[in-house]
């Protein structure tokens, strides 16, 4: 009662004084985009830095979806009321290495603070993805996923499928599809999370398929879309074809919102979804779980890439008072310990993003009590990633993941097929990587 | 313009007075207009560090892109729907009252309150009321055999969020054809009676033609409603999907200024709605309220 | 009533009852998702009739909001509403009743030139003009704060137009009266025309509260802070969540507890909302 009258007495003060309370310690902001079981875990950190010491405060605050969060911070960085640190997802690091002045480099930074950072401390195909021409890291990387698939494993058994034999290839996917559909052991088989992400961007990852011009837009802000093959259009046309055949669910744009309740209301047997999805799919399903690599068309490759990275890293915004930075760095120092790491990765199922992590993993023998939970990595680091399959790097990419979806969409309605919508794409991606061109050049 | 015939005759006073509005006038709206103006000639970075001036470049771009063509169309679908729609109910529902005498109140009552429900929680109300999987409206189509999905049927996101958009508006539009209903003399509907004319015919001979003003009004009102005050219905819930089925001007405006970072772009279509404003404003004064001199 | 049609009456309440019912039904499931339990929506319809969880779940979200959803507890979002509802119609009322008392009983240079800048308020909504009114207010570092969130909405055109319409109706006598006993021009306007004008303030008071209670675009780009989120802009993000987990039954709770305070008005001053919507005429 008294802490309600309190925080009462704090609202009406801050009725008078804009700027609100000042504290003693110096308060960071944290924008993320981190909601349910991951935002409870993220906030854990944060207070298990807090706790550590007494000169910071680390405030996350949630700021909606990547997309929200990435323009929230941008519209506040132009408003000169930005946070220290944002979490930008994998897509938004074109537009934001393009940003110099806005950015304060993580290497960079340690480096004004005397903290050590070795980049190679971390995994190489996260660090490539996050590194200037020159070889320097801008960004923490902080939480990495790559996509799985998810299974479960109650609806395979009532189907009559092997639960410990996932299907392999799509050509089997859609057999066990079919199969759970007729058996009656769910209304659906599949339903997906990121139609961009996985069934567009890991999909050309995966079949070792060009996506952009110049080493998919690594090799600068010349590059073009060409990801309208006609291996990506008939993989199109099947979630089409299996929509009106009702064995595939669309799961609604970015993230697929709809999807994730739908798997785990039992609805459909099968989900592809970020490997970050593990924490809450375990915490809220009543069957059992199984993970999988993502399935591969066998007609197009004999065997399969890796998969490229999604999620996102901490970015350092400029124009914070100096003291902010220091905390900032002592902060980045403490994520990047093994244990923090390790026990980040393993709660929510991001990647191992240090080496030490893994190893510690290993030491702890989480992964042998955990089976399915090395998926993730053992996809993305099965091979040797080449210029299709090391990732991608885009400008204004957040305006062109929304322009699949929404070409996506055209397909599932019938307006277009999917060639005609991969070529619209490709012709409305390239006109905004023109102007992102123009804007930044 | 009208004032006293006799008046006070102080120097600075009046000035004062007035200072206030005109202050926030001109900082919170002239000033960002002029602004916006300014912007749709430049082409800008999204973090503001670099600046072009481009001329009419935006506006070509924007009248080429088949996007914003599409929004003009989607707007004048949902403008129109959301009037017809609520305009229609709402005078069904003033006609009804007005033949009732007590128990009118009641229902007035229960009708009005719709009015103070943010249009965003109108959207989301109706958008939990259509959830694919888990709302009651899919299911009840479902039983007739439509298969209810706005995630990817543009047309099913339409209507749903011109129900929302209209639903709240109702009472709105209840008020005031209440209000023109009753003041129509009872002695020409009576006349009418008496010359042996039933009472749908005397709806549509002498009671509607007397309401064209009220209508004419509420007409303008509601397209202004539909396409400047429904925002939140949009955002609230198909952020103007799927595949652009939703998207009306204004949403576009904040989803490419905001969200796609394209300040040109969006300061270009901000000064295009203000061109409709201003259409719509010189609409409602010249033809609506002849009765206010201003 | 010009005869009595039995058939038409019956007609009537028909027609009256089915349009309540469609314009409290969604309101209706709104209440009853409320009151389930956690987890009750991840597989089923929507039910129709309460569940056991009411309490838990108005008090959960009144009193721990949901952080991870970015909503910090509800009363304190509440509260904001509350006070941006409240400063808004007092600044509307404020400034809008001395222009109209400046424009209707002085005469003065630019008096027209005056009155059409505020007009032109009316054709420049926020929503046309969102980026660089956002702009202005980051430059004056107005950005989370009471201030920002309301000064830029407090110009209004249409009270001042109602002030005047008004204070033109009033008898001329009465000031020249007042003026023959010696009352200035401030004297007036505090003994004289303020009483007057009691009936239309509190009526447009009604119609301004919710007005600033329902405001949604603005509040969403002014505050980045939670401690200024109102509760309207609020529950977006928490709908958002809904779809990803299925939470719902908070999620209406602070769905209906965000739309309680400005409908309670509405019911309660029907008569002063009346007057306020239909004579303001928007």
């Amino acid at each position: 009662m008294s802490k309600t009258l309190l925080a009462t007495g704090t609202a009406l003060a801050t009725l008078l004084a804009s700027t609100g309370a000042s504290f003693a310690q110096t308060e960071i902001a944290w924008w993320h985009a981190m909601s349910g079981e991951l935002g409870a875990k993220l906030e854990e950190v944060a207070q298990g830095f807090n706790d550590t010491q007494d000169d910071y405060e680390i405030v996350p605050v949630y700021r909606g979806t990547y997309g929200e969060t990435l323009t929230a911070a941008i519209a506040a960085f132009r408003a000169n009321e930005q946070p220290a640190i944002v979490q930008v997802y994998e897509v938004g690091t074109g537009t934001m290495m393009a940003a110099e002045g806005a950015v304060y480099p993580v290497y960079q930074l340690m480096a004004d603070n005397g903290l050590e950072f070795d980049p190679a401390n971390y995994l190489s195909s996260v660090v490539g993805y996050y590194s200037d021409t020159e070889g320097n890291i801008l960004s923490l990387p902080f939480n990495s996923s790559t996509p799985i698939m998810y299974y479960n494993k109650d609806v395979f058994e009532e189907a009559g499928l092997d639960p410990e034999t996932p299907p392999a290839t799509w050509a089997e996917m859609e057999a066990a599809m079919n199969q759970i559909v007729d058996s009656g052991a769910a209304p659906c088989g599949l339903t997906t999370a990121w139609i961009s992400w996985i069934h567009t961007e890991n999909f050309s990852a995966l079949h070792d398929l060009p996506y952009g011009t110049m080493e998919n837009g690594f090799g600068g802000l010349g590059t073009e879309f060409v990801m309208n093959n006609e291996h990506l259009a008939t993989h199109w046309d099947n979630l089409k074809r299996w929509q009106d055949e009702g064995i595939f669910r669309y799961g609604g744009p970015e993230g697929g919102p709809d999807a994730q309740p739908l798997f785990l209301a039992g609805e459909c047997g099968l989900f592809m979804n970020s490997s970050a999805g593990r924490a809450a799919i375990v915490a809220n399903a009543d069957f059992e779980v199984g993970f999988a690599p993502l399935p591969y068309y066998d007609d197009v490759i004999d065997s399969p890439m890796n998969s490229i990275i999604g999620g996102a890293t901490l970015w350092t915004l400029q124009g914070r008072p100096a003291e902010e930075y220091a905390g900032v760095a002592a902060f980045y120092d403490y994520l990047s310990s093994p244990e923090v790491q390790a026990d980040w990765h393993q709660f929510t199922g991001y990647l191992p993003i240090t080496n030490a992590s893994y190893e510690l993993g290993q030491e702890q023998g989480y992964y042998e009590e955990n089976p399915g939970s090395d998926t993730s990595i053992l996809q993305m680091t099965r091979v040797e990633p080449n210029e299709n399959s090391k990732g991608i790097r885009f400008g204004s990419y957040t305006q062109i993941r929304a322009l699949i979806d929404e070409e996506f969409e055209a397909v599932l309605a019938g307006d277009k097929t999917a060639q005609e919508a991969l070529d619209s794409l490709v012709t409305r991606g390239n006109a905004l990587l023109r102007e992102f061109e123009a804007a930044n050049g | 313009m009208q004032t006293k015939r006799t008046i006070f005759s102080n120097k600075g006073l009046p000035y004062l007075l007035l200072a206030p509005q005109l202050a926030v006038t001109i900082i919170f709206f002239i000033w960002p207009a002029a602004q916006a103006i300014k912007s749709s000639f430049e082409r800008e970075d999204p973090f503001g560090l670099r600046t072009t001036f481009i001329w009419f470049d935006n506006y070509t771009r924007l009248f080429a892109d088949p996007t914003y063509l599409n929004a003009f169309g989607r707007t004048l679908i949902f403008a129109v729907g959301v009037t017809f729609i609520s305009m229609a109910i709402a005078l069904l529902m003033a006609v009804a009252v007005n033949r009732l005498l007590r128990t009118g109140k009641i229902y007035t009552t229960l009708l009005v309150w719709p009015y103070a429900v943010a249009p965003v929680v109108a959207g989301i109300l109706w958008w939990f009321m259509f959830n694919p999987s888990i709302g009651i409206l899919p299911y009840v189509l479902g039983q007739f055999g439509i298969n209810w999905n706005h995630r990817i049927v543009g047309n099913h996101a339409m209507i749903l969020v011109i129900i929302a958009a209209a639903w709240k508006q109702i009472s709105y539009n209840f008020l005031f054809f209440l209000a023109g209903l009753q003041s129509i003399p009872a002695s020409l509907n009576e006349a009418a009676a008496i010359d042996g004319a039933g009472p749908f015919k005397r709806f549509w001979t002498i009671v509607f033609p007397l309401l064209s003003p009220t209508t004419f009004f509420l007409l303008i009102i509601n397209v202004n409603y539909a396409m400047f005050d429904t925002f939140g219905v949009i955002d609230g819930t198909t952020s103007g999907g799927p595949n652009q089925a939703t998207n009306i001007l204004v949403y576009k405006v904040y989803a490419d200024g905001f969200l796609g970072l394209n300040i040109g772009s969006s300061a270009a279509q901000s000064v295009i709605l203000m061109l409709i404003v201003i259409g719509l404003v010189f609409v409602q004064f010249r033809y609506v309220e002849r009765r206010v001199q201003y | 009533m010009v005869e009595n049609r039995p058939w038409l009456n019956v007609a009537t309440h028909l027609i009256l009852i089915i349009g309540v019912a469609i314009v409290v039904f969604p309101v209706y499931i709104a209440f009853i998702a409320s009151t389930q339990a956690p987890g009750t929506f991840y597989r089923s319809i929507t039910p129709l009739l309460p569940g056991p969880s009411m309490i838990d779940n108005y008090w959960e979200m009144l009193t721990t909001g949901m952080s991870t959803a970015g909503a910090p507890p509800l009363w304190l979002m509440l509260i904001n509403s509350t006070w941006m509802a409240i400063i808004i119609t007092v600044g509307k009322i404020s400034i809008s009743i001395i222009s109209a008392y400046a424009i209707v009983y002085f005469k003065f240079p630019f008096r027209t030139f005056a009155f059409w800048i505020i007009f032109i308020t009316l054709m420049l909504p926020v929503e046309v003009r969102i980026i660089p009114t956002f702009a202005v207010v980051s430059d004056l570092g107005l950005l989370n704060s009471y201030v920002g969130l309301t000064l830029p909405l407090i110009a209004s055109a249409t009270a001042t137009f109602l002030f005047r319409q008004f204070f033109l109706t009033v008898p001329d006598e009465l000031m020249e009266a007042a003026r023959v006993d010696g009352a200035g021009p401030i004297k007036f306007f505090k003994d004289i025309l303020l009483p007057l004008s009691r009936t239309n303030i509190a009526a447009l008071s009604v119609i301004m509260f919710i007005y600033g209670w329902v405001q949604y675009l603005w509040p969403l780009l002014v505050t980045t802070d939670s401690r200024y989120y109102t509760v309207v802009m609020g529950i977006k993000r928490l709908a958002a969540r809904g779809d990803t987990e299925p939470q719902w039954n908070l999620i209406m709770a602070a769905v209906i507890l965000a739309m309680l305070p400005p409908v309670l008005v509405v019911i309660f001053m029907q008569r002063l909302f009346v007057k306020g919507l239909v004579e303001t005429e928007k």
